[in-house]
C-alpha cells in the first residue's frame, strides 16, 4: 500500500491556509459568502423541484387539469434558485482566484526581495534552478489549496442546509443521508491521502526527467563528440520509465476511487427510493418529497468532492510553503555601517590578513595581505584555481571575509553605508552578464547618465564601433531576446558599464579574455588616463607589464609583492608562470639545435 | 523543425502519433467497450426513478416487492459499471503512459541525432520542452480530457436516447435550450484560451525577470542595481497577477451559464411536460426521470471549455514532438552500411571544401589540404576566419556544402559513427561538465575505464597534483555544468576526458584558453608526449602551440592563406608574421 499523507502534514497545511485567510480576510469572507449562497441554493433547487412535483406536476396528473399559477411559480422557483446558484458560483470562483493569485504574487515578491537582499555567499550555496522554482512553482504550490477552499467551505454550508432540509422532510431518509454522505467524505479523504504522495512522487520524477534532458542537451556537443548518444538515451529512458510507472501508479488509485466515488451516491439514491417507498406506504412521506430527496442526493454527489480537493493539495502546499519560507527566513544578510566615502580621488585599498572559504571548513584564501595604492594599477597574478576571482569579489564586497578585513581609504568595507561600495568600486567579472535590456540600459543600469557619457564609456571600452553599427544603436535590445553579440563584444559592454560610473576603483577579473589582443591593448592604454585605481587579474604579459605593482598568489596565499621586474627577479613561481611561453620557446629552440647537431654528428 | 509536421491537421497528427507509439492502440477496443459500459451506469438513477414512480407507486399503495427487486437490480448494475470504470481506467493509464514513455525516449534520442546546427543554443530550451512538458500535456489530455470527451459524449448520447424513448417533444425542447450554449462554448473557449495565453506570456516574463536577479546576482550587487531590478520584477509579478485574475474572471462568468441554461430546460420540461401528461403522452415517472436526465447534460458542458483547451494544447504539443521526430538528422550515421576503420594513426584530406551556414554567406572557400598520419597541426587565424568551422567539419559535426573530407581515404560521411567517434575526439573551448564527480566526468570519455586508469591518465597529463589539491580529489563534485570549478579547471577536466577516450586523432579547439601559461605549457608538453604516434590538430588562440607544431595552417576570411612550419612562416611577411608579432608583444616582457 502506498504511503498516506500524515496528520502532521494536514495540520501544517491547514496552518498555511490559515495564514492566507488572515492575510486576505476581506476577499476570503466575500468568497465564503458567495460559496454559501451557492451551497444553500443547491439545496434550494432540489426543494424547488420537490415543490414542483408536489404542487404542480402530481396534482395535474391526478386531477387531469393543470393550474397555471402553480406551474408558473414552479418554473420561477427553479430558474430563480439556479440564477442565485450561478451568481454564487461566479463569485466563488472569481474571488477564490483573486485570493490565490494575490497570495502567490505576495510570496513571489517577498522571495525575490530576499534574493536581492541576501548576500552573494548565500547565492553561492543555492543552485540557480532551485531559486527559480522557489519563486515560481513553489509559490504556486504553496497557495494552490486556496482555489478549491471557498467551494469546500460552501459545501459544508450545503451539507448543513441539506441535513436540515432532509430532517424536516423525513428523519428516516435523513438517516440514509447521514450514512451515505460521511461515507463519501471519508472515502474521498482516504482517496486523497493515498493519491497525493503518489502524485507528488510523479511530480518529482517529472522534474528529474526534465533535469536529465536539460543537462544532456546542454552538453550535446560533448555527447556527440564522444559518441555517447546511446548511453545518454539509456540514462534518460530509465527516468522516463520511472515516471511512466509512477503515473500508472497514480492511475491505479484514481481508477479505483473515481468510479467508487461515483457509485456511492448512486447507491444512496437507490436506497432512498426503497426506504422512501416504505415511508410512503406508511403515509409518512409524499411522492414530491421523495423526488426532492433523491434529487438532492444526485446534486450533492459531485460538490462533496471539493473537500478532498483541498486535502489533495495540502502536501504540495506544505512543501512549497516550506521552501518559500526557508528563503524568507534566511539570515546572514550583509550588514552596513554609516560611514561614507567623500573623496573623489582614486581609492586606496588594503586587504588585511583575509581568510575566506565558500565552504567554511575549506578556506580558499589564507591570511592574505596586500595593498593597492591610489591611482596605480595592481596586477593579481596566480595559477589556475589559486583564488584570484575570490579576491576580486571580496574587494568589491560581494562577499565578506571570514577573518581579517578589507579597507578602502582606511574604512572597513563593512562599516560603509549601503550603496557606498558600489558607488566607488566597479567589478568587471570573468563571466559577462548582460540584462535583457537595451545597450543603454545595460551600460547605465538605470542611472541617470547622459548619452555623451555612455558613448565616452563605450569608446574607452573599444565598443563604440560595433554599437554604432547595431540596428537601433543604443536602443538595440540585447540579451535573451535581442541581438546576439560575440563573447568579446559582450565583455566590452560589461567594461563600459563599469567605466560609465567613473569608479574610484576599477577591478577587472580577466575581463578582456575574449577580446582580440590588439583591441585589449588599446583598452588598457585608454585606462591609464582614468582617475582611478585599477586592480587587474591577468595572464597576458602585456597586461601585467602595464601594472605598476604585482601581487603573486598561489593556493590562496600571497607569495610575493612588488614590481613586475622585482618579482621576475626574485620569485620563482611568478617567473615560471609569466615567462612560460618564452622559456618554452627557448627550450624548444635549444632542443631543435641539439637535434640538428646530432644530425650533423650522426653521419 | 519540420514544417510538414506543424502543418498537419489535428486528425493527421493523432494518426501519425498513434503510428509512432503503437502502445496507444494496444487493447484500445476493449478499453472503449469498458468505457461505454461505464457510461451506461449514469442513466441507472433516472431509469430507477421512472420505474419506481410509474410502476411501484402508481397503484395507490407502493408495490414494495417490485421496488425492492428494481433497486437491487440497479444496485448490482451500478457496482458492475463501477468495476468496468476501474478496469477501463487502469488499461487507459497503462497504454497511454507506455506509449508516452516510448515517445519521450524516441524524441530524446532523435534530438541527439540532430546536427549541431539544428540543436543550437537558442533551441535547446525548446528541445527540452519537447521531451518534457509537451509529452506531459498529451498525457494529461489522454487520461483526463480525452476520457472526458468520451464520457461526456457517451453521457449526452445515452441521456438523449433515453429521453427520446420517453418523449421526443421534451427531448427537442431540452436540445433547443442547450443549443445556443453549445454554439457559444467554442467561442467562450477561444476567449479563455486567449486569456491563458497571456497568463503564460506574463509568467514567462516573471521567470525571465527572476532569473536575471539570480543569474546576475553578482553584477546587481556590484553595481547597486537592486532597486531597479526589484522594480522590474515587481511589475512583472503584478502583470502576471492581473492576467491571472482576468482569465479567472472570464472562466467565472462563463462557467455558471450551464447551470442557468439547465434550469431553463428543467422549467421548460415541467411546463410542457404537464401539458403532454394531460394529453396522456407521458407518464409522471418519465417526466420526473427527465428532470434527472437533464442533470447529465450539465457536467459535460461545464467542463467542455476546459477539455477543448486541453485538447488544443495536447494536439499542439503532440505536433511539436512529432515535428522533432520528423526533422531529418541532417548529419546522419551511415549505420550498418558504413565503413568501420581499423585503429591506427589517421590521415586526413580536405578536398575543395566549402561551407555556408543555412541562409548565410559562405564561411569556408575551396579549402584543400592533406595531413599525413601522425602529423601535429596548429590552425591559427583571427576570430571569424573559419577555424572553428574547419574543426566542426573535420569531426563531422556538420557536413560540407561543397567538396569532401576524407579520413584514411574514406569520405567522412561513409564512416560509421561508432567508428568515427572512437577515432576522432574534439575538445571544445567550453568544456561542458555534468553534475557529477570529477571521476565520473572524466570516465564519460571511456565508460569502461577503471579509477586507476583515470588516475594514470591524469598523471600522464601532469594533472595529478592539481587533482590532489582539490578537497575530495577525484571524488570532488563539479556542480551543475561544472560551476564549482573555475573556467580553467573545467578545461583541464574536459581535456582529461578526451584523452581518456584514447582517440587516434585529437582535435583541440582552444581547449586551454582559460588555463594559466605555466599549466598550459606543461599540458602542451605532456600532450606532445602522449599523442606521439597519433594525429593531433590544435586550434590555437595562443601561438605557443603553433611554435610546437610540425605544420601551421593559417586561415583568413574562410581560406587557407599560409601553410608550413612555424619557423618558415614567421620569416616571411604575411598574416602569420603579423599574428605572431602581436602575440609576442602581448606575452613577452
Amino acid at each position: 500500500m502506498p504511503p498516506k499523507v500524515s496528520t502532521a502534514v494536514m495540520r501544517q497545511g491547514l496552518r498555511v491556509i490559515g495564514l492566507a485567510v488572515k492575510a486576505e480576510k476581506g476577499v476570503f469572507a466575500a468568497a465564503v459568502v458567495a460559496s454559501g449562497i451557492y451551497g444553500v441554493m443547491t439545496v434550494a433547487s432540489s426543494w424547488a423541484l420537490g415543490w414542483a412535483t408536489e404542487h404542480a406536476m402530481l396534482p395535474a396528473f391526478e386531477s387531469g387539469h393543470a393550474t397555471t399559477g402553480a406551474l408558473v411559480t414552479a418554473a420561477l422557483l427553479i430558474v430563480g434558485a439556479a440564477a442565485f446558484k450561478a451568481l454564487g458560483i461566479m463569485g466563488r470562483r472569481i474571488l477564490a482566484g483573486v485570493m490565490q493569485f494575490r497570495m502567490q504574487a505576495r510570496s513571489r515578491r517577498d522571495v525575490t526581495k530576499q534574493y536581492l537582499r541576501l548576500p552573494l555567499a548565500w547565492h553561492h550555496r543555492h543552485p540557480t534552478g532551485q531559486l527559480l522554482s522557489n519563486a515560481s512553482s513553489d509559490a504556486e504550490a504553496a497557495w494552490a489549496p486556496l482555489a478549491p477552499l471557498p467551494m469546500a467551505v460552501g459545501v459544508i454550508v450545503m451539507l448543513v442546509a441539506a441535513a436540515v432540509a432532509i430532517l424536516i422532510t423525513d428523519p428516516v431518509l435523513a438517516l440514509v443521508g447521514f450514512l451515505i454522505f460521511p461515507a463519501i467524505a471519508l472515502l474521498n479523504f482516504a482517496y486523497q491521502r493515498r493519491l497525493s504522495p503518489l502524485a507528488m512522487r510523479a511530480q518529482q520524477l517529472r522534474a528529474e526527467v526534465s533535469e536529465v534532458a536539460h543537462e544532456s542537451f546542454d552538453g550535446a556537443l560533448v555527447v556527440k563528440t564522444l559518441g555517447r548518444e546511446d548511453a545518454e538515451a539509456a540514462r534518460f529512458q530509465v527516468r522516463a520509465d520511472e515516471l511512466r510507472d509512477a503515473n500508472i501508479g497514480v492511475g491505479r488509485v484514481r481508477g479505483l476511487f473515481d468510479p467508487l466515488l461515483e457509485a456511492l451516491p448512486t447507491l444512496g439514491v437507490l436506497v432512498v427510493l426503497l426506504a422512501g417507498s416504505l415511508r410512503l406506504e406508511q403515509g409518512r412521506l409524499s411522492a414530491g418529497e421523495l423526488v426532492q430527496v433523491a434529487y438532492l442526493f444526485t446534486l450533492l454527489a459531485f460538490p462533496i468532492r471539493a473537500l478532498g480537493w483541498v486535502l489533495s493539495e495540502l502536501p504540495r502546499s506544505v512543501v512549497g510553503w516550506t521552501r518559500v519560507n526557508d528563503v524568507l527566513q534566511a539570515t546572514g544578510s550583509m550588514t552596513y555601517g554609516t560611514h561614507t566615502l567623500t573623496s573623489a580621488d582614486p581609492a586606496r585599498v588594503a586587504v588585511w590578513d583575509v581568510t575566506y572559504g565558500y565552504d567554511p571548513g575549506a578556506p580558499v584564501l589564507h591570511d592574505m595581505t596586500f595593498e593597492a595604492l591610489p591611482g596605480r594599477t595592481l596586477a593579481v597574478v596566480g595559477p589556475t584555481g589559486s583564488g584570484k576571482s575570490t579576491v576580486t569579489q571580496l574587494i568589491g564586497r560581494l562577499i565578506d571575509p571570514d577573518r581579517g578585513a578589507i579597507y578602502v581609504d582606511g574604512a572597513d568595507l563593512r562599516d560603509l553605508a549601503r550603496g557606498q561600495v558600489s558607488d566607488s568600486v566597479a567589478v568587471v567579472a570573468q563571466q559577462t552578464f548582460l540584462f535583457d535590456d537595451t545597450v543603454r540600459g545595460n551600460v547605465t543600469l538605470g542611472r541617470d547618465v547622459s548619452d555623451e557619457r555612455v558613448w565616452a564609456a563605450l569608446r574607452l571600452a573599444q565598443a563604440e564601433g560595433f554599437v554604432s553599427g547595431l540596428p537601433q544603436v543604443l536602443d538595440t535590445r540585447i540579451g535573451e531576446r535581442g541581438a546576439t553579440l560575440s563573447g568579446g563584444q559582450r565583455q566590452r559592454l560589461a567594461l563600459a558599464r563599469a567605466l560609465v560610473r567613473e569608479p574610484r576603483l576599477l577591478i577587472l577579473d580577466d575581463a578582456t579574455s575574449s577580446v582580440d589582443p590588439q583591441v585589449e591593448k588599446r583598452i588598457l592604454y585608454g585606462l591609464r588616463d582614468q582617475q582611478s585605481t585599477v586592480i587587474v587579474v591577468a595572464y597576458r604579459m602585456a597586461t601585467i607589464a602595464l601594472a605598476d605593482d604585482v601581487v603573486y598568489i598561489e593556493h590562496g596565499r600571497v607569495i610575493d609583492r612588488g614590481t613586475h621586474e622585482r618579482l621576475l627577479e626574485r620569485c620563482e613561481g611568478y617567473r615560471n608562470l609569466v615567462t612560460a611561453y618564452e622559456r618554452d620557446e627557448a627550450e624548444r629552440a635549444a632542443l631543435l639545435a641539439d637535434e640538428e647537431d646530432e644530425e650533423v654528428v650522426a653521419p | 523543425m519540420s514544417m510538414q509536421a506543424l502543418e498537419r491537421s489535428a486528425w493527421q497528427t493523432v494518426r501519425h502519433g498513434f503510428r509512432l507509439s503503437p502502445e496507444f492502440r494496444r487493447g484500445l477496443a476493449g478499453t472503449a467497450v469498458l468505457a461505454v459500459l461505464a457510461t451506461v451506469g449514469k442513466v441507472i438513477v433516472p431509469v430507477a426513478v421512472q420505474q419506481v414512480i410509474d410502476r411501484g407507486l402508481s397503484g395507490g399503495t407502493p408495490d414494495i416487492p417490485f421496488i425492492r427487486a428494481a433497486v437491487v437490480l440497479c444496485a448490482a448494475a451500478v457496482l458492475l459499471t463501477a468495476l468496468c470504470g476501474y478496469a477501463m481506467n487502469v488499461r487507459l493509464y497503462k497504454s497511454t503512459e507506455s506509449g508516452l514513455a516510448t515517445l519521450r525516449g524516441r524524441a530524446f534520442r532523435h534530438v541527439h541525432d540532430l546536427s549541431v546546427l539544428t540543436q543550437n543554443t537558442e533551441r535547446r530550451g525548446a528541445l527540452v520542452s519537447r521531451v518534457t512538458v509537451d509529452v506531459d500535456q498529451i498525457s494529461v489530455f489522454m487520461q483526463w480530457g480525452g476520457m472526458m470527451v468520451i464520457v461526456a459524449l457517451g453521457q449526452l448520447v445515452v441521456a438523449t436516447v433515453l429521453m427520446a424513448v420517453y418523449s421526443w417533444q421534451l427531448t427537442l425542447l431540452v436540445w433547443l435550450c442547450f443549443a445556443p450554449l453549445i454554439w457559444a462554448l467554442p467561442r467562450f473557449q477561444r476567449l479563455i484560451a486567449g486569456a491563458y495565453t497571456r497568463v503564460r506570456e506574463r509568467t514567462g516574463d516573471v521567470l525571465a525577470a527572476v532569473s536575471e536577479s539570480v543569474v546576475g546576482s553578482a553584477v546587481i550587487r556590484a553595481y547597486g542595481a537592486e532597486d531597479r531590478t526589484g522594480e522590474r520584477i515587481d511589475s512583472a509579478i503584478d502583470a502576471q497577477r492581473a492576467a491571472q485574475v482576468r482569465a479567472m474572471r472570464m472562466v467565472g462568468f462563463t462557467f455558471p451559464t450551464t447551470e442557468l441554461v439547465a434550469s431553463f430546460a428543467i422549467a421548460g420540461v415541467v411546463l410542457l411536460g404537464v401539458r403532454l401528461g394531460l394529453d396522456g403522452t407521458i407518464t409522471v415517472g418519465r417526466l420526473i426521470a427527465f428532470l434527472f436526465l437533464i442533470t447529465l447534460f450539465i457536467s459535460p458542458l461545464q467542463t467542455a471549455t476546459e477539455v477543448l483547451n486541453e485538447a488544443q494544447n495536447a494536439i499542439a504539443g503532440w505536433r511539436r514532438v512529432l515535428g522533432v521526430l520528423d526533422t531529418p538528422a541532417d548529419v546522419g550515421d551511415p549505420g550498418e552500411q558504413g565503413v568501420t576503420l581499423p585503429r591506427g594513426p589517421i590521415s586526413l584530406v580536405f578536398e575543395d571544401v566549402g561551407f555556408a551556414y543555412p541562409g548565410g554567406p559562405p564561411v569556408l572557400h575551396e579549402v584543400s589540404a592533406a595531413f599525413p598520419p601522425r602529423s601535429r597541426v596548429a590552425v591559427v587565424g583571427e576570430t571569424g576566419s573559419g577555424k572553428t568551422t574547419f574543426a566542426k567539419l573535420l569531426t563531422r559535426l556538420m557536413d560540407p556544402v561543397e567538396g569532401r573530407v576524407l579520413i584514411d581515404g574514406v569520405d567522412l560521411r561513409d564512416v560509421r559513427f561508432s567508428s568515427l567517434r572512437e577515432r576522432i575526439v574534439m575538445v571544445p573551448q567550453d568544456g561542458f561538465l555534468f553534475d557529477a564527480s570529477l571521476e565520473e566526468n572524466i570516465r564519460f570519455g571511456r565508460p569502461s575505464a577503471t579509477r586507476e586508469e583515470i588516475a594514470l591518465a591524469l598523471t600522464e597529463l601532469g594533472l595529478a597534483d592539481w587533482v590532489d589539491g582539490l578537497p575530495a580529489g577525484l571524488d570532488t563534485p563539479v556542480g551543475q555544468r561544472g560551476e564549482s570549478l573555475s573556467a580553467g579547471e573545467r578545461q583541464l577536466v574536459a581535456l582529461a576526458r578526451a584523452y581518456l577516450a584514447d582517440p587516434d586523432l585529437l582535435l583541440l579547439d582552444e581547449a586551454t584558453s582559460a588555463v594559466d601559461p605555466a599549466t598550459e605549457v606543461r599540458l602542451a608538453r605532456a600532450l606532445e608526449g602522449v599523442t606521439r604516434g597519433r594525429t593531433a590538430i590544435s586550434i590555437a588562440h595562443r601561438l605557443s602551440t603553433a611554435e610546437a607544431a610540425d605544420e601551421v595552417v593559417v586561415f583568413e576570411h574562410g581560406r587557407i592563406v599560409q601553410r608550413g612550419p612555424h619557423a618558415e612562416l614567421v620569416a616571411q611577411p604575411g598574416v602569420y608574421a603579423d599574428l605572431y608579432a602581436s602575440w609576442t608583444t602581448a606575452t613577452r616582457s
